[in-house]
């Protein structure tokens, strides 16, 4: 049994006294003591509003944290049943909260919470982030109805975001998933998901092997082991996704080896499967999507040129092996413009990702180093991504992100052609 | 007298004749040994550029920045390199055999000086090699962290460390094969003194004014520039 080596005998013990379970949600936590208690108040009552019927588990991995999270996990309570148009709850509204094994990370919560639902044969299983302050109920109906009702496998969530929030998911991660493995799944590696008992206890089985770069971008690794197994996807829209003011995005370098890293390591795992594959398939979304007007965002363009032309003129020998001689050249000639004359054009972008990926796969030079040459010039194509789109409105910013997907699967034979070229 | 004469000729001719058949198969042997030793330096030579093809040693320092470095100061790439030189220093072990065969005193010496000091050649070899490996992925890892960080001067500070390690390697290097072993520590002591003084001066003096700035944004809020706040993720 996998969840053997996974779970503490504790935690053994706790599922065991649940019993078997229709509905798991897992609360992975490190730190997170404002916002745990409202994430699990808001898990509680969608258990009792959308699935008073069925048996659910609320399962809190902690990593370690120090900041009295676990005891507001177990404290968080709901005080007024009437507010939610019900007496009292049919069922026990189960609990745990409990440290997990191994290393503090995203992959040995999930993990834990995979073991779980398999110790605990859960039909649906979704997981929340704890670090939200915009969970509500309605986000569990909308990560556990697409499978406990219609049979899907993952619910990948769809969020209200800014036009300028998510840019590497947007300019990247989402439309290299959509023209590799030909699943238009919009938030690839978002926080939430839901997941069928079978999914789950695939990935345990897998043991999401990969390499160093995987263990920090599991959620991706996910998504695209769920699209390359055949299983059945849906995306459900949850609204906008606000996080703790507390919460600080980690530094774009690290991001850009974590994401595009996991990104491409999940290619390179996966070569046999996307090399023999074209076009792309829409997947069907779940939920009430609505127009709503967010704060601005203040973005610094001129740093990120700084970055751009320091990049281009210093990294010069070091993009060489990277990328070819034309698209090395158009780079270069567009960070010797002026400020406002650089548009770093669709074409040219998808080609500089698919030349850094494949000369990833090749190891043209140390990945690491790789991966930071990367940075200038994603810096330049984001400043460009936002000069070009600050005035349109939401439809129309859709319509430029659909032909950004659109241009990276008319040039994926340009990748597969470099990918399989014998250095 | 006549026959003095020539029992003298004939004893001077015997001796040169036996000297020369006594040497001739010792010049024989040598050319032998060193032709051999040209085969077997060639085999080695094309077992080696397989061996280290098959293990893409060229890949290995692609990703170092080694190969890069090499083309542009016109040398082969660097398993074409290794073999010529393990070639090279093979023939050279066969040759150095090859006029020991002579048995001429005075090169004996010299040929068993040359055996001791192959292996001090090689350590020193390869620590300037593992020296240049690591300067090379040193400094274009500060250059890509400075660059992204827009840290100023980037490059400078890069060359910097890669100067500092190949100084560094080549002092090691002539020290292991003990060439000038007190010229090369002196020197090194100054010139690394002269560059940390020079340097602790000129940003001490000179760049008083950055020195104050670097600290005052190290330590102090950043309330000029305009911070982002675009999320990536």
């Amino acid at each position: 049994m996998a969840e053997e080596s996974v779970l503490s005998d504790e935690l053994v013990h706790q599922l065991i006294a649940v019993g078997e379970v229709d509905i798991l949600v897992g609360v992975p936590t490190y730190n997170n003591g404002k916002t745990a208690g409202q994430v699990v108040r808001a898990v509680q009552v969608g258990f009792l509003k959308y699935f008073p019927r069925e048996r659910a588990v609320l399962i809190n991995p902690d990593g370690g944290s120090t900041d009295g999270t676990p005891d507001a996990v177990r404290n968080a309570t709901i005080r007024d049943y009437r507010t939610l148009m019900t007496s009292q709850p049919l069922r026990t509204l189960h609990r745990i909260s409990i440290p997990y094994h191994g290393i503090p990370g995203r992959e040995n919560a999930l993990r834990t919470i995979f073991a779980a639902a398999d110790l605990l044969r859960a039909k649906a299983c979704a997981v929340v982030s704890a670090d939200l302050q915009s969970v509500t109920p309605e986000w569990i109906e909308g990560l556990i109805r697409p499978i406990y009702k219609e049979q899907f496998d993952l619910v990948t969530p769809l969020y209200h975001r800014h036009k300028f929030d998510g840019l590497l998911i947007n300019n990247v991660v989402s439309p290299m998933v959509r023209s590799v493995y030909g699943s238009h799944v919009k938030e690839p590696l978002g926080g939430e998901f839901g997941l069928s008992g079978r999914l789950a206890r695939s990935f345990l089985e897998a043991n999401l092997k990969g390499g160093q770069n995987v263990r920090s971008g599991v959620d991706l690794r996910l998504t695209t082991s769920a699209i390359r197994d055949g299983y059945r996807l849906c995306q459900a829209f949850l609204g906008p996704r606000i996080h703790a003011p507390a919460y600080s995005e980690p530094d774009l370098t690290a991001l850009l080896q974590q994401v595009v890293g996991t990104l491409f390591e999940c290619l390179e795992a996966d070569q046999s499967y996307w090399l023999s594959r074209t076009g792309s398939n829409a997947v069907p979304v779940f939920g009430f999507e609505y127009e709503m007007s967010l704060e601005p965002v203040r973005v610094n363009r001129e740093r990120m040129l700084q970055v751009f032309r320091t990049g281009v003129r210093e990294f010069a020998s070091i993009l060489e092996p990277i990328l070819s001689p034309d698209t090395l050249a158009e780079v270069q000639r567009l960070g010797s413009l002026d400020d406002v004359d650089i548009r770093f054009p669709d074409e040219l972008w998808v080609k500089t990702v698919y030349e850094f990926a494949s000369s990833y796969h090749h190891s043209a030079i140390h990945r690491d180093h790789l991966l930071k040459a990367l940075i200038p010039l994603y810096l330049g194509r984001t400043s460009s991504f936002v000069a070009e789109n600050l005035e349109i409105d939401s439809r129309e910013f859709e319509q430029r992100l659909d032909a950004l997907c659109l241009e990276y699967e008319r040039l994926k034979p340009y990748l597969m052609e470099r990918w399989t070229l014998t250095r | 007298m006549t026959e003095t004469l020539l029992n003298g000729v004939t004893q001077a001719l015997n001796a040169a004749l036996e000297m020369a058949l006594h040497t001739v198969p010792k010049i024989l042997g040598m050319v032998i040994i060193v032709a051999v030793g040209w085969v077997i330096a060639m085999i080695v030579k094309i077992i080696l550029r397989h061996a280290l093809n098959l293990v893409k040693f060229n890949v290995l320092c692609d990703n170092v920045g080694a190969s890069q470095m090499l083309t542009k100061a016109d040398l082969p790439p660097p398993t074409e390199l290794l073999a010529r030189l393990v070639f090279w220093v093979t023939w050279a072990t066969f040759l150095m055999l090859g006029i020991s065969t002579l048995g001429l005193v005075v090169l004996q010496e010299q040929i068993s000086r040359f055996f001791l000091y192959v292996p001090q050649i090689f350590v020193a070899l390869l620590i300037l090699l593992i020296g240049i490996l690591l300067a090379n992925f040193v400094s274009r890892a500060v250059l890509l962290g400075m660059v992204n960080a827009n840290v100023p001067s980037a490059r400078l500070l890069s060359n910097a460390v890669r100067m500092f390690i190949v100084i560094l390697t080549v002092a090691m290097a002539l020290e292991h094969i003990a060439l000038a072993k007190s010229v090369v520590l002196i020197a090194f002591s100054i010139a690394f003194g002269a560059v940390m003084l020079g340097l602790a001066i000129a940003f001490g003096l000179g760049g008083r004014d950055v020195a104050r700035r670097f600290l005052e944004r190290q330590f102090t809020e950043d309330t000029k520039g305009e911070k982002d706040e675009i999320s990536h993720l």
